[in-house]
């Protein structure tokens, strides 16, 4: 029995210590907002946070997460991190998502590092690429993806 | 109205293809019976649709003037007491805007408050066939081009109810009343709304004839509309068919064998049995004869766990070991011999002609590869079934589904979830994730797990399973004169056909799959002889987003080129020589994309060459300018300026969306790693690490420009994508002086 703190709530996970976040986040606990797509770090589908940086919850074992806070979709858009309401409300504004599937983990990839920019800094667009180059989208919604984060970056920063 | 504005086009071939093999499926009605309504925000539908269709579509056929299922209101509309109006979608949403441009058609007619709309997915019921094919399809790009007018009419029938109880309830003549967004107005200023109505309109009958609005009185179709689903699909909360959770439920992963069509010779299960969570290893079929191992589990992690575990010997003796590299001298050989010709033409000029080319493409087989790997929950109980998942074939899913667990059709149920991508994968006439969900769950039963069953895919059994766009070969020899004038072209086809041995199989004619040479000569009006050759392998082949078009565009567009280079002539200029005055459309759609990507009037920095691409697919016309360079030997795309035809728009955000979508895609096609090969029988990609696809830092800049028409919209799911491939490879030329000749690009 492992005890995971996810969007500041702890909570029993009866789970091998080996078994990835996405799995006790998805199977176990029942939160299906965290996206599986590869498996291998390779898609970003699944990203969350973990002690707010950016990880591949797909492959991070929930023993890594003991004693410290993971953030996911659902957490980081429900309004109460403004980072994250204002990535919510530029990706709606901008209507980014074509299926939505990989826009969990775009959005918890782009909050993440809206996060490290200093204050006063806006992201330039190779910056906002290359914080986003992990995260595959099938239907091609990039261009949205980066008028939306430079929208957000406006909000926040 | 639709069926004739177009009567040569290239989908025709399938869709007669569906016409036809569906003839006998029987399109039973709904009895007369109004829409329903909704007792609260979120709260049960009166008359409890869908169950109630179910029953009824399976009663007798329907009087001579009823309407169809697919024409009532019931099964597509509730209306609740506070006026939120829900549309049920006849098709499934991957990503398309569906659930989107449906309702936004319905509400034109309804006259209703857009802030009130929202949708739901439909099922396997006879009322979200397709009304054209009566086949539940979501493909071919024909959503929104089928489906215009009946959700035109469902929401002018919908109205008409709510006219005539208001009516009712005033004690007034209907030809008094009117609406006005969400609300029927009366006289002396009297009013109610379409919630106070609903539960009173539901009791009228149903008109059958309805006038439908003039276009240019239309305030819903056209204008730039934020998708429904916007917000869910921007917090987590959309769920998709990966999602479904039901009491009690396990999930399965299947080991498959290594090559196609194997069976297994030996199994140690004994480890994967002790891994915590798992409930039963099962050997279950898989198709071509081959045999695969489920491991079901309380969960993925287990499951896969537990497949990992197993030891398995695989019996690949007897089975046919494709290997690509053996298959491209084989498709060689077949391309030097004469083959059954979908054109024919004089070939004598060539002797002749002044000027000659040829050339050889080849084209790998490709994965789709949607985001939401493949999954299908399947839920048994004495003489009925439920399944839940993201199905383009929901129809044909549910009749695979009913074979499988030896229960009727009607005893089986599909439950279309939205789907994390698609682009073909979820249509597939065998049903295999569908049928392979149904056999674990059968064998699950067997060994007494009474529960749902989510048969889950991992990236890794996506990449390796089949079901790609096959291989092709193309070579081309062509005679020209000094002013680009094709004297003679003759061309060879090699690749397998996607339909031989499916259910759509009896369309192939003269040994001819027609999806595989769609495409090829329009629309340009050239002497050209086609042979095609369908070499067989067991490797299983699909339509992947745009069919025959993702081979064939790439070589007219290419070869065009060319021809034009050769001639020295402007690319564009002789393209518009060569549509003389014809294909108006074409014309159109180059010119948008000319004027507003400067080209011929802009300097481009140095460099970075011109691509010009037109094509037509799905009855729609897309032409890109494109701007490329060459970096540290690899192509780059850097900007895209796209015309569009494809008549009425209904969204032009699903629009502009679609054509950046499928362009990523076409882009994807031409970068290192977009290629499935073979080795010795074995898929040698497995993941999106050895099978890549466009990331954000390939994007180039993009702009989409729409030609305006008032003609009956056609579809935009597929033709942003066979243009842009061939459209950078002619830049790409322009850089190098070498023509691409392979997909994905080698420039070396």
């Amino acid at each position: 029995m492992s005890t995971l703190n996810v969007n500041g709530r702890d909570q029993s996970v009866d789970a091998d210590p080996g078994t990835p976040i996405l799995w006790a986040l998805r199977d176990t606990l029942g939160m299906t907002g965290t996206k599986f797509g590869c498996g291998a770090a390779l898609c970003g589908a699944c990203t969350v946070h973990l002690d707010g940086q950016a990880i591949r919850s797909c492959i991070t074992p929930i023993s890594a997460a003991e004693g410290k806070k993971i953030t996911t979709v659902e957490g980081a858009t429900d309004g109460s991190d403004r980072v994250g309401a204002a990535v919510h409300a530029a990706w709606v504004k901008h209507d980014v998502a074509q299926c939505g599937y990989c826009q969990s983990g775009q959005i918890m990839s782009a909050t993440a590092f809206l996060k490290t920019l200093p204050r006063g800094k806006q992201p330039t667009a190779a910056e906002i690429d290359s914080a986003m180059a992990g995260n595959i989208c099938r239907c091609g919604t990039y261009a949205r993806i980066r008028v939306a984060v430079a929208d957000a970056a406006k909000a926040v920063i | 109205m639709l069926d004739n504005t177009y009567p040569g086009e290239l989908p025709l071939v399938l869709q007669h293809m569906l016409e036809r093999d569906q003839a006998d499926e029987t399109t039973a009605s709904l009895p007369r019976r109004s829409f329903l309504k909704l007792a609260g925000v979120g709260g049960l539908a009166l008359g409890v649709f869908p169950n109630l269709a179910m029953a009824q579509s399976t009663a007798a056929v329907q009087p001579a003037g009823a309407l169809k299922a697919s024409q009532q209101p019931s099964a597509f509309v509730q209306i609740a007491t506070n006026g939120e109006v829900t549309v049920t979608i006849n098709r499934l949403e991957f990503g398309q805007g569906v659930q989107t441009g449906l309702p936004m058609i319905l509400a034109e007619e309804l006259d209703a408050d857009w802030g009130l709309m929202r949708s739901r997915n439909g099922s396997s019921d006879a009322a979200y066939m397709d009304p054209r094919f009566n086949l539940h399809i979501t493909g071919g790009s024909n959503s929104i081009k089928n489906s215009f007018t009946q959700y035109r009419e469902l929401g002018a029938r919908t109205r008409a109810m709510l006219l005539a109880a208001a009516a009712a309830r005033w004690n007034v003549d209907v030809a008094s009343l009117r609406t006005q967004i969400g609300t029927v107005m009366g006289p002396g200023g009297r009013k109610l709304g379409y919630g106070e109505l609903a539960e009173a309109a539901m009791a009228l009958p149903v008109p059958e004839n309805v006038t439908l609005k003039d276009p240019k009185d239309f305030r819903i179709i056209g204008r730039p509309t934020t998708r429904i689903d916007a917000r869910a699909k921007s917090s987590g909360r959309q769920d998709f068919g990966i999602d479904v959770r039901l009491p009690g439920q396990l999930t399965a992963v299947v080991a498959r064998p290594p090559v196609f069509g194997a069976k297994l010779s030996s199994m140690d299960d004994s480890a994967a049995r002790a891994i915590k969570g798992v409930k039963a290893v099962l050997r279950v079929p898989l198709e071509g004869g081959a045999e695969g191992v489920a491991v079901v589990a309380d969960g993925y992690w287990s499951a896969k766990q537990g497949r990992d575990a197993l030891k398995l010997q695989w019996d690949t003796a007897a089975v046919e070991k494709v290997d690509s590299e053996r298959q491209l001298a084989q498709y060689r050989e077949l391309a030097g011999r004469p083959g059954p010709l979908h054109f024919d033409a004089d070939m004598a000029p060539l002797q002749t002609a002044p000027l000659k080319l040829e050339a050889e493409f080849v084209f790998p087989y490709l994965a789709h590869a949607p985001m939401e790997p493949l999954n299908c929950t399947v839920q048994v109980s004495e003489g009925h079934a439920e399944l839940w998942t993201g199905t383009q074939f929901p129809g044909v899913d549910n009749a695979a589904a009913a074979r499988v667990l030896g229960l009727k059709p009607e005893q089986v149920k599909i439950n279309v979830q939205t789907a994390g991508g698609g682009f073909g994968r979820r249509g597939v006439s065998s049903s295999d994730s569908v049928v392979l969900a149904c056999e674990v769950a059968k064998a699950a039963r067997g060994v007494g797990l009474n529960v749902p069953v989510r048969t889950l895919w991992s990236r890794e059994d996506d990449i390796k399973g089949g079901y790609y766009r096959p291989m092709h070969l193309h070579r081309a020899l062509i005679g020209f004169d000094e002013r680009g004038k094709v004297l003679a072209w003759d061309h060879v086809l090699v690749g397998q056909s996607i339909v031989t041995g499916t259910i759509f199989g009896g369309r192939v004619k003269n040994g001819i799959d027609p999806t595989a040479p769609e495409g090829m000569r329009e629309p340009y009006s050239l002497p050209m002889r086609l042979a095609v050759h369908h070499p067989k392998l067991n490797v299983p082949v699909l339509w992947w987003r745009s069919v025959g078009s993702t081979h064939t565009a790439f070589v007219m567009e290419t070869l065009i080129d060319d021809i034009a280079r050769a001639t020295k002539q402007d690319p564009v200029a002789y393209r518009m020589q060569l549509f003389g005055d014809k294909h108006a459309r074409h014309r159109a759609a180059l010119q948008l994309a000319v004027d507003q990507s400067g080209y011929g009037k802009k300097q481009l920095p140095s460099g970075r060459a011109w691509g010009v691409a037109v094509h037509e697919s799905f009855s729609s016309v897309v032409a890109y300018v494109v701007e490329a360079s060459v970096r540290d030997g690899q192509p780059v795309l850097n900007r895209v300026t796209a015309g569009v035809h494809c008549n009425l728009v209904v969204n032009p955000r699903s629009v502009e969306a679609q054509v950046q979508g499928a362009a990523l895609m076409g882009l994807s096609m031409c970068l290192p790693g977009s290629a499935i090969t073979l080795k010795d029988g074995v898929v040698e990609q497995s993941n999106f690490g050895d099978f890549t696809v466009a990331r954000i830092t390939d994007m180039p800049e993009f702009s989409v420009h729409i030609v305006p028409s008032a003609e009956p919209p056609t579809g935009m799911g597929e033709p942003g994508l066979p243009p842009l491939a061939p459209a950078f490879a002619n830049a790409v030329a322009g850089l190098t002086g070498k023509p691409v000749r392979q997909l994905p690009f080698k420039l070396a």
